[in-house]
């Protein structure tokens, strides 16, 4: 384990009140041009920042690694600075409440294609518009911007109910994630609360990093390609705690046990837990021993009293 | 039929370790009554305070008190559970005696009234004082088993009704009935009243959150839900002068009573009109079900909907068969289950 770093959400150096009055929204009266940065959410906040400074509109916002110009196309590459990232963080609180800024943030974190230029759009707009645009769902970048963070919202939900540790001999806390967007930076605040006597590590696989907390601070940790225990951030099974084969199976009986077969309704299963998530899930894992619904629901006699006509009227009870 | 328990220490165990490695939110805890309701009780109680106090469990505790325990047990575990219920099990009294002999109203009406009573005190409390001992932050609930007695669907949202105004009740959860054995003494029944039940919770939140009272829904010449369509559209139906709606200027009360209409679009549409005049494009980008909202909404570009001239049985025909309509599954194969019982 190393390169503690704080973790990614970036912070307000002040705090600034409601939305107050705002200066004049510069003209991008400059020939458009095509952006890449560094792919960090400071980068793009720079970006931003830029583009009023060049007064030059974006055709194109794009992570340096993954950009894809034109045939004619010369780049403005931006580089990161964090004193402007969090001049334009605080600046963009000007235009619009707390919660809209954090859902660009969010936006960011979805890992959309267009993430970047939907960012600006919306930040351009609320720069051009009176008042806030955050409930104009007939706009297109609005709804579409409200959309990715209900997304985001819904897998950082997903991911609170989702993670399963494993114990290892040390006592560490162990599960392997792979989310469909970065949501880590999100769970980090309800692991540390829900767990706060028991050191854990979420690794997500998809994106090679970790969450780590050591009983006094939860922080962003990357691997080395060759950990002896951690190999990527996966537990092997000699490390880990007696007991925790044990419980897995009984967390599997109590599963299979509390199902009821007569109100069963797959549909509305795989819309709770999709079953892409199901890789990571303890209780989805084939069964060394398979277990029934608790046995005593029906006696013998049950059978032929099903395909029968109308069930007798319940007054005759007793 | 043969009975089993956990011992105290075996639900802890269990429990704490469940939670430690994140399978499980929170704690469910129930039990049948062994020796005497206190007896019972107090081992509940045991339970979630050894889990509190020894294990740190911060996870959700949902304890299920046990009709006839004593209001002290209930009181104390109030302190360490977020939610208590007091199941009702049958909504009927006269159900209630022949099915449940162990239960009546009162062992029901009074543990809920020392609950609703303590969560007041203890939000006055917390409104004075800084450091305050919680009591079920979360409320209290109950359950009511459907269809295994005879009442009817008006008489059960009555009851939740007057649940929900006269104890405060956070949720009522309505269960269709599952035999657990076959028991001749039990009723009989091939399948769960699952759309029944489906039916009833729609109405439920209709009125939470849409401002419904029960006596709009069902009234005594209607006692029964319709099986076929939503308690809304079937409201709807029935009231068609009051319809079609414009969305740009009615009340969001009104908006609301417009079916395919969720309490979400609505917010959305009553927000988003203060920007631009709405059309038909932007109701269904909100997520309104336009099939149904057709006929009972007009917005700007659309041609004011053509319930006044149809009867009430051609805008229900229309929209449960009308253009690639489908109709679920389970309402198919329940309502023919019906069509043969019948």
């Amino acid at each position: 384990m190393s390169l503690p770093t704080p973790l990614r959400p970036p912070t307000t150096s002040t705090a600034v009140g409601p939305i107050a009055a705002r200066p004049a929204a510069p003209e991008l009266r400059n020939p458009p041009a095509d952006y890449t940065y560094d792919g960090s959410f400071e980068g793009l906040l720079t970006v931003l920042f830029r583009i009023y400074d060049r007064k030059s509109a974006p055709n194109s916002i794009q992570p340096a690694d993954a950009a894809q110009g034109g045939l004619f196309v010369q780049p403005v590459a931006i580089e990161t600075d964090e004193t402007l990232a969090t001049r334009t963080w605080d600046g963009l609180v000007r235009f619009m409440p707390q919660e809209a800024r954090a859902r660009l943030y969010h936006v960011f974190l979805s890992e959309d294609a267009e993430r970047e230029l939907l960012i600006f759009r919306y930040a351009d707009m609320a720069l051009r518009t009176g008042r806030d645009i955050s409930e104009n769902y007939a706009d297109a970048t609005v709804r579409r911007c409200q959309r990715l963070a209900q997304q985001l919202f819904r897998e950082k939900h997903r991911m609170e109910a989702f993670v399963r540790f494993e114990k290892a001999q040390d006592g560490l806390f162990h599960a392997t994630i792979e989310p469909d967007f970065d949501v880590l930076p999100l769970i980090g605040s309800h692991f540390t609360k829900r767990y706060a006597d028991q050191r854990w590590l979420i690794f997500d696989k998809k994106r090679h990093y970790g969450l780590y907390y050591d009983l006094t601070r939860t922080d962003i940790v990357e691997f080395e390609t060759s950990g002896a225990t951690l190999r990527r951030g996966e537990l092997s099974a000699t490390v880990l705690d007696e007991r925790e084969p044990l419980f897995k199976i009984l967390w599997q009986a109590y599963f299979d046990h509390v199902n009821i077969p007569e109100r069963k309704n797959l549909k509305l299963h795989y819309r709770h837990i999709p079953r892409r998530y199901w890789k990571y899930l303890s209780e989805k894992q084939p069964r060394e021993r398979r277990f029934e619904p608790i046995k005593n629901k029906r006696g013998p006699n049950a059978q032929a009293a099903l395909p029968g006509p109308t069930p007798p009227p319940s007054g005759e009870a007793s | 039929m043969k009975r089993a328990a956990f011992t105290v220490d075996e639900v802890v165990d269990l429990t704490i370790n469940f939670y430690r490695r994140n399978y499980i939110e929170g704690l469910f805890l129930s039990s049948g009554i062994f020796s005497s309701p206190d007896y019972t009780m107090e081992r509940l109680v045991r339970i979630v305070k050894k889990l509190r106090t020894e294990h740190n469990f911060n996870g959700y505790i949902h304890v299920k008190t046990i009709p006839g325990a004593s209001p002290e047990l209930i009181q104390e575990a109030g302190l360490y559970a977020d939610r208590l219920s007091v199941n009702i099990e049958l909504p009927s009294e006269l159900a209630l005696t022949t099915l449940a002999p162990e239960k009546n109203y009162q062992e029901i009406l009074t543990p809920m009234a020392q609950i609703r009573d303590g969560i007041i005190q203890n939000k006055e409390e917390k409104a004075l004082f800084k450091k305050v001992p919680q009591f079920a932050t979360a409320g209290q609930s109950t359950q009511l088993i459907v269809g295994a007695s005879d009442e009817n669907d008006l008489q059960i949202i009555k009851l939740s009704d007057s649940l929900y105004q006269g104890y405060g009740l956070k949720r009522v959860y309505y269960s269709g009935y599952v035999p657990v054995t076959d028991d001749a003494r039990l009723p009989q029944v091939t399948q769960p009243p699952l759309v029944r039940e489906h039916r009833l919770y729609q109405t439920d939140w209709l009125m939470r959150f849409y401002g419904f009272e029960a006596d709009e829904i069902l009234d005594p010449a209607h006692p029964y839900l319709d099986l076929e369509i939503d308690p809304k559209l079937a409201w709807a139906l029935r009231n068609r002068h009051l319809f079609p709606i414009d969305v740009n200027v009615a009340d969001k009360a009104m908006i609301l009573r417009i079916p395919g209409v969720g309490a979400r679009s609505a917010e959305r549409i009553v927000q988003a009109r203060r920007f631009s005049s709405l059309t038909k494009e932007n109701l269904h980008q909100f997520g309104v079900v336009m099939k149904r909202a057709k006929h009972f909404l007009t917005c700007r570009g659309m041609a004011p909907a053509t319930l006044g001239e149809l009867d009430e049985q051609a805008v229900r025909r229309q929209i449960l068969f009308g253009g690639k309509a489908v109709r679920s599954a389970l309402v198919t194969q329940q309502l023919d289950l019906f069509a043969q019982a019948g």
